[in-house]
């Protein structure tokens, strides 16, 4: 240093430096953040509608775009989102959809049930108030799709995916997961395609109305009743697979989703 | 002073901040499932270590000795926040399953071991060399580990099929343990093993000598 | 709600090990296992210093950093997301509450100070530290939470740490082929207590 009164563990050097690193280091972050911010929130929105649309088999699980090569966005603008209250299975307005997460709204005391133990299959802990549910319509106003976020706890945490449904809400359209820590090989089996493929066409209900999906090892004899509400198990996956039977049949019955699915068959919604 | 060339090779294979100073393994070994994971953070941290050591340098002579290691801290937490914030814009993909762990390189000891050391000490372009030379040691290490867990455990490389499965119709049935954590330890152990065995100078002293029995007739 | 914390709480330590499951604290881990009694002086140390900090840093990102979270001052705040500075805010409450926590040991329990005192600088840069924080925001914990995952964490990292400590004063005694000796075989060790600690999964209280 030339400056021979230069003293760098001067207090006022050491409170030059101290006020001088935090204005410039503010200002880059501060820079940074605020010019990617629109990027960031694009990308959010289009990871949320592409894990809608893959649950729906509407987009191939490695591309970002459809057979007639449509993209996320094309596609997603034929679905109408609503949010839907659980507990009267009626559409709620004036909550904005864009916005609502029922993950987050599960953990707001104020939005949300606790759930006792013999209610609590998916064993969720909580469960939001209000959900949400993705509605695509034919030409001629025909419930064509629908699809509703869904999740339970596996081996080693929650899986949550979407699941969708026909329009007759009783076949399934499609089920994907987007978040699970299950084991790879094992229970990671959730995501291979080839098991997703067997979802497609099961029925959610039984002859009576009430959710009888199961998993299980060896299939009823083709064509028996049974047979339509069996997908097969993930192989040495147990609680792998008793979680995600566990969750459809949380979600799809009188606890979460059920009436809710009643009204939109009968069309009373 | 050392040259550059000995500051950029030394940490790669004689120095190796994994395999011999036992640095920064901390944050980066759960994203080594994957290739793609785990070039990326590899570039963030020789993107953030060359980058502080570079800048800790600048500023070295004004950098008062007691609130050193704080300001260090806030040039490597700036530069990280500036990668996670760059990520999250134009990888989305990639920064959710990196998750955390972009985060943690504030605390990949290498950063902070690379600026206190070398950089406080030295001009900031040798510097910048030094704390790239070291980041890419580390990458090393990290994208074998990549490369040997992602085609034993997923058949992939970079996602792309280089081992057909069982399970599609291949020959391959994976080795599922790869994809766990623990096989993380063991290929390091086997790394530095390969390492030692061809730069013997780097094996340690052993701690315990078995004193050599006394009555060796007796036991005869 | 009681069960909910036992739970989070047993799988903090087992299931989601800090430093068998996700490497956490490695450099540290690796380095200062060598003796049984300054492992649990380490890791009494990390139980305390995550026991705070991820509490601590649940208050300034639920009112301070989170979007919305100002409009306890001001409903004008409503839309300011400070969420970027999550990293660096962070990093500081750690700095500074290991800071206050090794003076405030010194002046008023010496004895403790005597016995942690050399790990708490340490702990500052011990990545399994940060990421507590890192871990109570991604997965969204509220205050509670936070305490329990903290402690549970904590106690987590230091079970492993003694566990292998414990090993590695057998593991000395041993004839390790020359390479591997030291680090290499450490690693391998670690690597069966990870192995170990899977087995605690799917447990569910």
């Amino acid at each position: 240093m030339s400056d021979s009164n230069f003293n760098k563990d001067s207090l006022k050097n050491t409170l030059l430096v101290a006020i001088g690193l935090c204005l410039v280091c503010s200002i880059l972050v501060s820079l940074s953040a605020v010019a990617l911010r629109p990027m960031q929130k694009a990308n959010k929105e289009l990871d949320q509608k592409q894990n809608v649309l893959r649950a729906a088999g509407l987009l191939p699980s490695d591309a970002l775009v459809d057979a007639q090569g449509r993209d996320v966005a094309e596609i997603f603008a034929s679905f109408e989102a609503r949010i839907v209250d659980l507990d009267t299975g009626e559409y709620v307005d004036g909550v904005d959809v864009a916005t609502f997460d029922p993950i987050r709204a599960a953990k707001d005391l104020s939005a949300s049930t606790e759930l006792l133990k013999d209610e609590d299959a998916a064993t969720l802990g909580r469960r939001e108030n209000h959900s949400i549910v993705y509605l695509k319509r034919d030409a001629n106003g025909g419930l064509e799709k629908v699809v509703m976020p869904v999740r339970g706890y596996g081996l080693w945490g929650t899986l949550f995916g979407y699941l969708a449904l026909e329009g007759d809400v009783n076949t399934i359209a499609g089920l994907g997961f987007y978040s699970h820590k299950e084991t790879p090989g094992l229970g990671g089996e959730v995501d291979n395609p080839k098991w997703k493929a067997l979802w497609p066409g099961v029925q959610l209900f039984d002859a009576k109305g009430i959710p009888a999906l199961s998993l299980v090892k060896s299939r009823s004899p083709e064509g028996s009743a049974a047979a339509q509400n069996e997908v097969d198990a993930l192989s040495g996956a147990t609680f792998t697979t008793k979680g995600v039977e566990n969750m459809m049949r949380y979600w799809m019955g009188e606890g979460a989703f059920g009436p809710y699915l009643k009204k939109l068959k009968a069309g009373t919604v | 002073m050392a040259s550059a060339k000995e500051v950029l090779v030394d940490p790669i294979f004689n120095n190796n901040p994994i395999a011999l100073q036992v640095l920064g393994i901390c944050s980066a070994l759960a994203v080594t499932v994957q290739m793609s994971t785990t070039l990326v953070m590899c570039l963030a941290v020789i993107f953030v270590t060359t980058m502080s050591s570079f800048l800790v340098s600048i500023v070295r002579n004004f950098i008062p000795t007691n609130i050193r290691i704080i300001v260090q801290m806030t040039i490597i937490a700036s530069l990280v926040i500036l990668v996670d914030q760059v990520l999250q814009a134009v990888a989305y993909d990639i920064s959710k399953s990196l998750s955390v762990f972009v985060g943690l390189i504030i605390t990949n000891c290498i950063v902070m071991g690379r600026a206190e050391a070398f950089a406080m000490q030295n001009p900031p372009l040798l510097s910048a060399i030094d704390g790239f030379g070291n980041a890419v040691g580390y990458s090393l290490i990290l994208i074998l580990v990549a490369f040997i867990r992602e085609p034993l455990g997923s058949g992939t490389l970079l996602g792309y099929e280089i081992m057909p499965l069982v399970a599609n119709g291949g020959w391959y049935q994976p080795n599922g343990m790869m994809l766990l954590a623990p096989s993380a330890f063991f290929i390091i152990a086997g790394l530095i093993w390969a390492l030692r065995s061809w730069k013997t100078e780097q094996v340690e002293a052993p701690e315990y000598q078995i004193a050599p029995n006394a009555q060796y007739r007796e036991a005869l | 709600m009681l069960e909910q914390y036992l739970g989070l709480f047993v799988r903090a330590i087992f299931i989601e090990n800090m430093a068998l499951t996700f490497f956490l604290g490695m450099c540290t881990f690796i380095a200062i296992s060598k003796k049984i009694s300054t492992a649990i002086g380490l890791g009494v140390a990390v139980v305390v210093v995550l026991g705070i900090t991820v509490p601590a840093n649940n208050l300034i990102y639920t009112y301070f950093l989170k979007e919305g979270a100002m409009t306890w001052i001001s409903a004008d705040f409503a839309s300011v997301d400070l969420s970027f500075l999550t990293f660096l805010a962070y990093i500081g409450v750690i700095a500074a509450m290991v800071q206050i926590l090794e003076m405030f040991l010194d002046r008023f329990v010496p004895a403790l100070y005597n016995a942690l005192g050399v790990f708490l600088p340490l702990i500052t840069v011990n990545c399994a530290i940060l990421a507590g924080s890192l871990f109570m925001e991604e997965r969204d914990y509220n205050f509670g939470e936070s305490v329990v995952f903290g402690l549970g964490a904590g106690v987590g990292w230091a079970l492993a740490i003694t566990a292998l400590a414990g090993v590695r004063e057998k593991l000395k005694y041993s004839d390790v082929p020359e390479g591997l000796r030291g680090l290499g075989v450490t690693f391998i060790c670690v690597g069966l207590l990870s192995l170990c600690f899977m087995s605690f999964g799917g447990i569910d209280i």
